[in-house]
């Protein structure tokens, strides 16, 4: 890690563009392909109710790869967001069941506070425990999950105990596109335009890329981390309370093992497991390619049980391209350098 | 902060004082836990409870002591709890298929050091990131588990088999299956801590370039600690399935967990360099005896899943607690004899 160091880093800016353009490329052709050879064997792929359902998975794990792509970009990792997810969607659940007249946007905020106390705690743990990230939420991933199992029992609460305004927000949709897939692009966008556009963002891809000079610039690494994990875990804890509307069903085990797919999602979007890096849009895709593959192998009637090796494989194959592109980059760069000196 | 520590450790006397404390504390902890468990919970103590905590505990063990060795050289191994289910998996199939125990065995012990193979190739030839590389391995191989068996379970394993792995030594009350987890803890205890293939482990964990200039080929090493720890992990899916009669492609799943937890608890560091086998040997007896005296006093299996990732995350956060305590006083020290101040030290801090 620390021998890449500063140099390839700093240098690979101005060709930054081109790589990320070309990193995201990959995942649209990978999609296009396996949209095309899925609907020629099956036109019901393309069938409204086929793509609306794609939609809505993939506005819940978008939402959450958004945040783990800003954690991931510091160079750290949060592997607890399955389990705040099910907190959260378990809080706003017995609210809502408890006070039906509640409105939506009070539950969509209570889900955000329930994840982003939750990913702050990890933030600060992260920075003023000195403990690395892995272990931090490796750590709460086991917390959070008990804390929900302790509370919720075996209970579950069921979609007839949800207020209907609930479920209706859950499934419908404004010109034809679902209220959850409007939420998960309006924190893209949001996300990806801080990220690019403005200092705080800037100053998270100096901090994947070199902590020591991020620190020695200036930039208030302490803050800054504890942000990008509160980032993370609010927007965890409002995949849950979307998790909550689509399925209506919850119970403590909501969103077990979701981390994987999140990680997954964020890595073959594209975003580089040692920082600086990569990109929500990226991470966007990559949701979108995962979950577009499980609703494709289900229509080619290919078992299911492929999917996780597929996953796996995908996971491999995404840090490996990266790995290339990279080494590449640097060798051109290495190359320019030369003939300068 | 990982310079805050490296800047630390620098002193011998230092590291050897943090390592002793950490080891005799962790062990310290264990015993006391062990014996409040046995004089207030009913049926702790009993020899038959003993036999079942040994059982518990024994895929955690295996597992851990290669693990130990692998986070000492500064990578990690995810993917060991799906290997243990791949290698169930394959075991069902081919006792399906009507091989016998005796070819089933070996395959699936070799299946495991393929599967280690693999993560040390894209490891070390490689060169990506052993988190990404193991939790993209975690994933593929769990998935081929559920590939080869789909979601069905293979029992009927030989009694000879499944007798012995579950059978007691003698008359006693000490599992058979305690003596493999004695022989390969020893095994890896001997070359952690007194052959020269452990010293390059832990040279490897404190500077890969600076143990590379000493002759250690750090590449070689890792790989091959990939592949033991595959190999290990698929003993332990060997064992899993003989214990309970089951193969399935599901069996340990989220084990990797629970390992890494006991390693770090162990007092082994996550950015390598620095542990010793005894404290992980503790780790794991401290996880598992915790976990057993909860279920016997009826707490539920989630409350245990508090209790464990409290522990990992209080032992990390402990040693750098103290640490910052003693980085602080030493430094109330310095400002006072300023002859004696060290200036890098601040600078790094």
């Amino acid at each position: 890690m620390t021998a890449v160091g500063l140099p390839g880093v700093t240098a690979r800016r101005s060709s930054l563009d081109v790589v990320l353009r070309a990193r995201e490329l990959g995942i649209v052709i990978a999609l296009v392909l396996l949209v095309a050879v899925t609907a020629i064997s099956n036109p019901r792929f393309l069938s409204g109710q086929s793509i609306r359902d794609i939609l809505l998975g993939t506005a819940i794990l978008a939402v959450l790869a958004v945040g783990q792509a800003v954690v991931v970009i510091t160079r750290n990792i949060d592997l607890s967001v399955g389990s705040v997810l099910g907190l959260s969607a378990f809080t706003v659940g017995t609210l809502l069941r408890d006070n039906p007249g509640l409105p939506v946007v009070v539950a969509l905020l209570v889900g955000a506070a329930v994840g982003g106390i939750c990913g702050a705690a990890n933030g600060v743990l992260v920075r003023y425990g000195n403990v690395p990230a892995l272990v931090v939420t490796l750590g709460t991933l086991y917390v959070v999950r008990g804390i929900t199992y302790f509370w919720a029992g075996g209970q579950q609460i069921n979609a007839d105990e949800l207020p209907q305004g609930f479920l209706d927000f859950g499934n419908a949709s404004l010109v034809s596109v679902p209220y959850l897939v409007l939420i998960a692009l309006l924190v893209l966008v949001v996300t990806g335009l801080v990220l690019r556009n403005y200092r705080a963002g800037r100053e998270l891809y100096a901090m994947g890329s070199s902590p020591q000079a991020a620190k020695l610039a200036g930039i208030a690494v302490g803050r800054r981390t504890v942000a990008a994990f509160l980032v993370s875990g609010a927007l965890a804890g409002l995949a849950g309370v979307l998790f909550a509307a689509r399925f209506g069903t919850i119970d403590a085990a909501a969103g077990t093992g979701y981390e994987l797919n999140v990680v997954a999602a964020v890595v073959v979007g594209g975003v580089a497991v040692f920082g600086g890096s990569g990109s929500v849009w990226g991470a966007a895709l990559g949701a979108l390619l995962l979950t577009t593959i499980g609703s494709a192998l289900a229509v080619l009637e290919i078992n299911q049980f492929w999917q996780q090796a597929i996953v796996g494989g995908l996971i491999l194959l995404a840090i490996g391209a990266d790995r290339l592109v990279a080494a590449r980059v640097a060798a051109t760069l290495k190359k320019r350098g030369s003939h300068v000196s | 902060m990982s310079a805050e520590t490296a800047a630390l450790t620098d002193r011998p006397g230092h590291l050897a004082g943090r390592f002793a404390n950490w080891n005799v504390a962790i062990i310290a902890l264990t015993v006391l836990v062990l014996i409040v468990a046995a004089a207030s919970v009913d049926n702790f103590g009993t020899s038959q409870n003993f036999g079942f905590l040994v059982l518990d505990l024994l895929p955690i063990a295996l597992v851990a002591l290669p693990m130990t060795l692998v986070i000492v050289t500064g990578e990690i191994d995810l993917s060991v709890a799906s290997t243990l289910g791949l290698s169930s998996a394959l075991m069902g199939y081919l006792w399906n298929a009507n091989q016998p125990i005796e070819t089933i065995i070996p395959v699936c012990l070799l299946l495991g050091a393929v599967l280690g193979a693999v993560n040390g190739f894209f490891v070390t030839v490689l060169g990506l990131p052993s988190l990404a590389v193991t939790i993209g391995t975690l994933a593929l191989y769990r998935g081929l588990a559920f590939v080869v068996l789909g979601d069905s379970a293979v029992a009927d394993f030989p009694a000879l088999y499944t007798d012995w792995v579950t059978g007691t030594i003698g008359g006693t009350s000490i599992p058979n299956v305690l003596i493999i987890v004695v022989i390969l803890a020893i095994v890896f205890g001997v070359v952690l801590h007194a052959t020269p293939v452990g010293r390059a482990v832990f040279a490897v964990g404190a500077s890969e370039q600076a143990a590379r200039f000493a002759g250690v080929r750090p590449g070689r090493l890792k790989f091959w600690l990939y592949v033991v720890s595959g190999l290990v992990a698929g003993l332990a899916g060997v064992l899993w399935t003989l214990r309970y009669s089951s193969a399935r492609a599901d069996n340990g799943a989220g084990l990797e967990l629970a390992v890494v937890a006991a390693v770090l608890l162990g007092g082994v560091s996550i950015f390598g360099g620095k542990g010793a086998l005894p404290g992980v040997i503790a780790g794991v007896v401290l996880l598992a005896s915790l976990q057993n005296a909860l279920r016997l006093s009826d707490v539920s299996n989630e409350a245990l899943n508090v209790v464990t990732g409290v522990l990992l995350i209080a032992s990390v956060l402990a040693p750098n607690l103290a640490n910052a305590v003693r980085t602080a006083v030493q430094r109330r020290r310095h400002r006072t004899e300023p002859t004696s101040g060290s200036p890098s030290r601040k600078d790094l801090s």
